[in-house]
C-alpha cells in the first residue's frame, strides 16, 4: 500500500499518489499531461519579495505618464487611468471598464491578496477569512493582463512613431518591469506550500 | 508513477477547483463546500457544455461586428478615416512594418477564429461523447486557455491612441463601435473556456475501458 497521499488531476480527474519531487522537479499527470504540481524551493519567501516589489511597480506605473507626444508644438501625455477617464468621456463605458478592470483592478487585486496571505504567514499568523482570500486570488489571475498591455503599449508606439516625436514615459518602463516581476510571481508561488504552511501555523 | 486508472469521481472522491483538495463525497449530496477553502465542490462544473455553447455563440456573433465595425475614428484637416482591425493590419504591412502587421493579424483576427473554432471542435467531441485523440484534446484545451487573453491587444492599443492622439484642430482620434464588439468576444471566449470541464473529455474513455 502506498503511503503518499491522494491527488486527483485538476484537467481529467486521474485519481493518483503524490510522489515526492527532487528541487526544482515538475510532477505531470500519466494521462492528459498537465501539470499537476513543482517543487518550488523556499516559494513563498520569494514569492513574498517579489510581491512587495511588484506593488511598489505597481503605484509608479499608475502615477506617472506611460507615453508622450510632441507635435507641432503640442506636447500630449498619458497615463493608463487617464486614458480609461477618456474612453468614459468618449461615451465607451464598457470599453473603458474593460480596460480598467484588466490592466488596474484585476493586478491590483492579484497583488494585495497575495500579500494578504503571505504577509501575516511570514510573521506566523494566519490571516483572518484566508479562505475566501484565495478565492478570490485564485478568480482573479486569469484578467490580470499587463502584459498584453505592455504589447498593445508597444505597438502605440510604433504607430504613433510615424505620426510625431514619440516621448517614452516613466511609467513604460515600471510596467515593463511589472510585467517580468508578475511573471517571476506566477512561477515561483505555489498553492500547496501555501495550504501547507497555513496548516502548520494553525 | 504509481496511479490508480479511474477518476476520482467514480472512485467517490472530489477534487476542490480552487485549492485542488480532495474530499470523500457522500453519496446523493448536493451543495457541498471544501472543507479547506470554502468554495462550492462539484464532481464536474454544472452545466458545463450547455454554458460553454451560450458563451461561445455570442462570441461568434460578436465577431461579425468587431470585423466590420470601425475600431477607431481618425479626424485630421483632411477629413475623417475610419479603421478597423483588418485596415489596422494592411495599413502596418503595406508602409513597411510588417513585423507589427503579423502582431495584430496573429492577435486579433488568427487567434480569435482560431480559439472559438478549437473550442467548438472540444464542445462537438466532447457532447458525443467521442474518445477521440482524448491526449491531443486536452493540450487543445490547456492552449485556448493560454493564448485567451492576448487578443486584447487591439482594445489597449485604441485605448492608448484614443488618449494621446487628442490634437485639437490637427487630429484627434477617436474610439470606435468596433472596439465593444471586439471586446466583448475576448470576454466570451474567456468565459466559454472558462465553463467548459476538460475533465468531461476523459470520462467516456474511462467507461469504455471498464466496459472492455
Amino acid at each position: 500500500m502506498n503511503s503518499q497521499p491522494l491527488i486527483a488531476c485538476h484537467e481529467c480527474d486521474l485519481l493518483q499518489h503524490e510522489v515526492a519531487l527532487p528541487e526544482g522537479g515538475v510532477a505531470h499527470c500519466p494521462r492528459c499531461g498537465a501539470e499537476l504540481y513543482r517543487s518550488h524551493p523556499e516559494s513563498l519567501e520569494r514569492t513574498l519579495a517579489l510581491t512587495a516589489g511588484a506593488i511598489i511597480l505597481f503605484v509608479i506605473a499608475n502615477s506617472f505618464p506611460i507615453i508622450g507626444i510632441k507635435l507641432s508644438g503640442h506636447e500630449i501625455q498619458t497615463s493608463l487611468f487617464h486614458s480609461v477617464r477618456l474612453l468614459y468621456d468618449d461615451g465607451m463605458t464598457s470599453v473603458a471598464a474593460l480596460v480598467m478592470v484588466t490592466t488596474i483592478i484585476m493586478p491590483a487585486l492579484q497583488l494585495l491578496t497575495m500579500i494578504y496571505l503571505l504577509l501575516p504567514l511570514r510573521m506566523g499568523q494566519v490571516p483572518p477569512h484566508c479562505a475566501l482570500v484565495f478565492r478570490t486570488l485564485h478568480g482573479v489571475q486569469p484578467w490580470a493582463m499587463v502584459e498584453v498591455l505592455m504589447l498593445g503599449v508597444l505597438v502605440s508606439l510604433v504607430k504613433l512613431a510615424g505620426l510625431a516625436h514619440v516621448v517614452p514615459g516613466i511609467a513604460l518602463w515600471s510596467f515593463g518591469a511589472l510585467m517580468l516581476v508578475m511573471a517571476a510571481i506566477a512561477a515561483t508561488f505555489d498553492p500547496r506550500a501555501l495550504w501547507l504552511k497555513m496548516a502548520a501555523t494553525q | 508513477m504509481s496511479q490508480t486508472s479511474a477518476s476520482a469521481a467514480s472512485l467517490g472522491f472530489l477534487s476542490c477547483h480552487s485549492c485542488g483538495l480532495l474530499s470523500q463525497s457522500p453519496p446523493h449530496s448536493h451543495g457541498l463546500r471544501c472543507p479547506r477553502c470554502d468554495a462550492a465542490l462539484h464532481a464536474r462544473k454544472p452545466d458545463s457544455i450547455s454554458r460553454s455553447w451560450a458563451f461561445l455563440i455570442a462570441a461568434m456573433i460578436s465577431y461579425i461586428p468587431a470585423n466590420l465595425l470601425p475600431m477607431m475614428m481618425t479626424s485630421t484637416l483632411f477629413g475623417t478615416e475610419s479603421d478597423t482591425i483588418m485596415s489596422g493590419v494592411v495599413y502596418f504591412w503595406t508602409s513597411g512594418s510588417w513585423y507589427l502587421a503579423l502582431i495584430i493579424f496573429t492577435a486579433s483576427i488568427l487567434v480569435p477564429m482560431l480559439k472559438m473554432i478549437a473550442l467548438m471542435l472540444l464542445l462537438v467531441t466532447t457532447q458525443l461523447r467521442l474518445r477521440w485523440q482524448p491526449g491531443q484534446r486536452a493540450k487543445l484545451y490547456r492552449l485556448v486557455e493560454i493564448v485567451g487573453k492576448w487578443s486584447m491587444l487591439d482594445v489597449y492599443v485604441v485605448a492608448i491612441m484614443v488618449a494621446l492622439v487628442q490634437l485639437k484642430g490637427l487630429a484627434t482620434i477617436l474610439p470606435g463601435p468596433g472596439a465593444i464588439a471586439f471586446g466583448s468576444v475576448v470576454v466570451l471566449t474567456m468565459f466559454s473556456a472558462m465553463a467548459f470541464d476538460p475533465r468531461l473529455i476523459w470520462d467516456p474513455v474511462e467507461e469504455n475501458a471498464k466496459n472492455d
